[in-house]
């Protein structure tokens, strides 16, 4: 059965265990097919525990979570993480790029862990290299000046961006963003997320972005709160 | 796999100077490990070759290390001496091949005097099958000739044709100069490493002849002096000889020589196996390898805290490394998987810079060794041991990889995509 829903989650706990109080409850959370989704949540809402559950990290004790049609409840932990690395991009807050690669080894990093994300970029006639450039300059990224410098000397914003692009290598169905624009100022953070928008509707992926600045919301299609979503609420 | 490869080796490239200092630690001691090794097999086949091809010594009866160690390493003095009629008779043995008398007691600034006579230039073996073979000059011709040994030669000083005294005893203030006999240098030999670079050698008639005028163990009164040019012509007959070595036909005769030697009825005699007793004497003094073992097995252990330390202190700020690796797809256990492959990309790294070093170092130190000390080290005998001990530092690297490894796996599960530091 296929729906047009990329993330459809109903009457969904997860306990840790050898705790008796469940850290999350929601009995309905649902986003759309190439829905732009802000998700606002102060940290300590679950929010953590959310994504590791929605990316597959972790495994929720009852209910179900499906993405993209799939109940990650029933596949091992090894498919989860398969299932993540073909179908998800992530962004996170900040130090998103491994240090020792450098940056078109950074955006190229999924490919070496999902074959399908490769296989996607090969079978569209260009080479790995060549679409992680396309991308960045894609996002501004200057990648004639910047290849050949080490990634730590990139600027905050600059690594968020490649960060963005690294997550929509391969055209993953699924752009889950985890506070990416809590480091940057007020101006890189409105370029940012316009980029981000652009990239996604251009892609067609489904956007899911994690934040406690509620202000960042008027620009998605939809705007959920955490604490209201989670019965639970209080402290993680 | 290959990712692992990839990333473990980017990831140490990027810690360079750790990196470098931990390879480095592992590599020294590991030189240090198969070094000791190698000089202690070395100086164990030099100490236990010290005399080769020797089937039996025979001394007076007394111990057999004591015997050992005054006939072939000239330390300390024989008890008593033997009869020169009961070396006859032996030497004429039908089992026997060849017989090196010597006879000892007398020395010249503190190094031995060996009064010996031609089969000890012919028969002498060390070292396996190593001759005894002359730098300059000649073996002792005359009766005033003397052969020094390289050490002798090179730390008096002396050349060919140097004149020296010879004086009694054996302490290095001996009192009575046999001066009225001086000695002519006629031969010097090449460095052994044995104890033949410290003795002098000279004919078994040369000490009859320091000692005719004797009496009782006391020098001559004057006017009793017998004159060197006397001496010349004089038949002189050796009386007495402190010890032989002897070689036979065949070693099946060996125990049974033996036991006729020590159960020779005509003089108190004891027979002892040169072989057997080196061991012995090796024993006893061997617990400075140990020591030295020991003393390198530390300097491993912290080689691989040192890794320990330089794989874990750099684990909390790899939090969020690891968590962009699962968030692109990796496993929990690759995790586990990049970081045991780094410790063991360490270990292979410090093994092979250990190895090199190692070879290095024995290449420019055997030369010098072999002359200085005559220590034979054996820059291509790679043994078991060696293998062994590779082994054990590889295995010890991977070991103590595991609990980086392990502390980076349990972290990467709690802590899943979202790293709160």
């Amino acid at each position: 059965m296929t729906s047009d829903s990329a993330i459809d989650i109903s009457n969904l706990q997860f306990t840790w265990p050898g705790q008796e109080k469940p850290l999350l409850d929601i009995e309905s959370f649902r986003v759309a097919k190439g829905e732009k989704v802000f998700l606002c949540g102060p940290s300590g809402s679950g929010k953590s525990t959310l994504l590791n559950l929605v990316g597959g990290v972790l495994a929720a004790n009852r209910g179900q979570l499906a993405v993209l049609d799939k109940d990650l409840a029933r596949m091992s932990s090894s498919a989860r993480d398969q299932f993540r690395g073909h179908h998800m991009g992530f962004i996170f807050q900040m130090f998103n790029l491994i240090p020792y690669l450098s940056m078109v080894e950074n955006v190229i990093l999924p490919c070496r862990f999902s074959k399908s994300k490769a296989q996607r970029i090969l079978e569209g006639g260009g080479s790995l290299e060549s679409e992680a450039e396309r991308l960045l300059s894609h996002l501004n990224i200057n990648v004639e000046e910047m290849k050949n410098r080490p990634v730590t000397e990139l600027s905050v914003g600059q690594q968020q961006r490649v960060a963005t692009a690294r997550a929509l290598m391969g055209q993953p169905e699924i752009i889950i963003a985890d506070e990416p624009t809590s480091a940057l100022d007020a101006d890189t953070r409105d370029s940012f997320i316009e980029l981000l928008f652009a990239e996604c509707s251009r892609s067609q992926a489904t956007l899911l972005f994690v934040s406690h600045d509620s202000v960042l919301g008027q620009k998605f299609d939809r705007t959920d709160y955490l604490s209201t979503l989670n019965k639970v609420g209080g402290d993680s | 796999m290959k990712e692992v490869i990839l990333l473990s080796f980017k990831s140490l490239l990027n810690r360079k100077v750790t990196t470098a200092l931990t390879v480095f630690t592992i590599a020294l001691s590991m030189v240090l490990l198969l070094g000791i090794e190698r000089v202690r097999k070395g100086t164990k086949e030099s100490f236990e070759s010290t005399v080769s091809r020797v089937d039996l010594i025979v001394g007076a009866r007394g111990g057999s290390i004591n015997l050992l160690l005054y006939s072939v390493f000239r330390i300390g003095d024989a008890t008593n001496n033997l009869s020169y009629e009961s070396y006859r008779e032996f030497a004429k043995h039908e089992e026997v091949a060849w017989t090196i008398p010597i006879s000892l007691g007398d020395s010249h600034k503190g190094y031995r005097v060996v009064g010996t006579n031609e089969s000890y230039f012919e028969h002498y073996r060390y070292a396996g099958s190593k001759t005894i073979r002359f730098s300059q000059g000649q073996r002792f011709a005359g009766l005033f000739d003397v052969v020094l040994g390289a050490d002798v030669a090179q730390k008096l000083d002396y050349k060919l044709g140097d004149r020296i005294t010879l004086s009694h005893g054996t302490s290095r203030a001996a009192f009575q100069e046999h001066k009225d006999k001086p000695f002519v240098i006629s031969g010097i030999l090449e460095k052994t490493g044995t104890p033949v670079d410290q003795s002098l050698h000279v004919s078994l008639e040369a000490i009859e002849a320091l000692h005719v005028d004797w009496r009782n163990g006391a020098p001559p009164r004057k006017g009793e002096e017998v004159s060197g040019e006397k001496l010349q012509k004089m038949e002189l007959q050796p009386h007495a000889i402190t010890a032989f070595f002897v070689r036979l036909k065949s070693k099946i005769g060996i125990f049974q020589v033996q036991r006729e030697v020590n159960e020779y009825e005509e003089e108190a005699l004891s027979a002892i196996l040169p072989g057997v007793s080196l061991k012995q004497l090796w024993q006893t003094l061997g617990g400075a390898e140990k020591v030295l073992r020991v003393v390198s097995f530390f300097v491993f252990v912290v080689s691989l805290v040192s890794m320990l330390i330089a794989l874990l202190t750099t684990l909390n700020e790899r939090r969020r490394e690891m968590a962009i690796l699962r968030s692109v797809g990796a496993r929990a256990k690759f995790i586990f998987g990049l970081l045991i492959f780094e410790a063991g990309l360490l270990a292979l790294l410090g093994v092979l810079s250990g190895l090199s070093l190692l070879y290095l170092g024995l290449w420019v130190a055997q030369p010098i060794l072999e002359l200085k000390l005559g220590l034979n080290v054996g820059l291509y005998d790679f043994s078991a041991t060696d293998f062994y001990y590779i082994f054990i530092i590889f295995v010890g690297a991977l070991v103590v990889g595991l609990f980086p490894a392990w502390s980076a796996y349990r972290k990467s599960l709690s802590d899943g995509l979202v790293v709160r530091l």
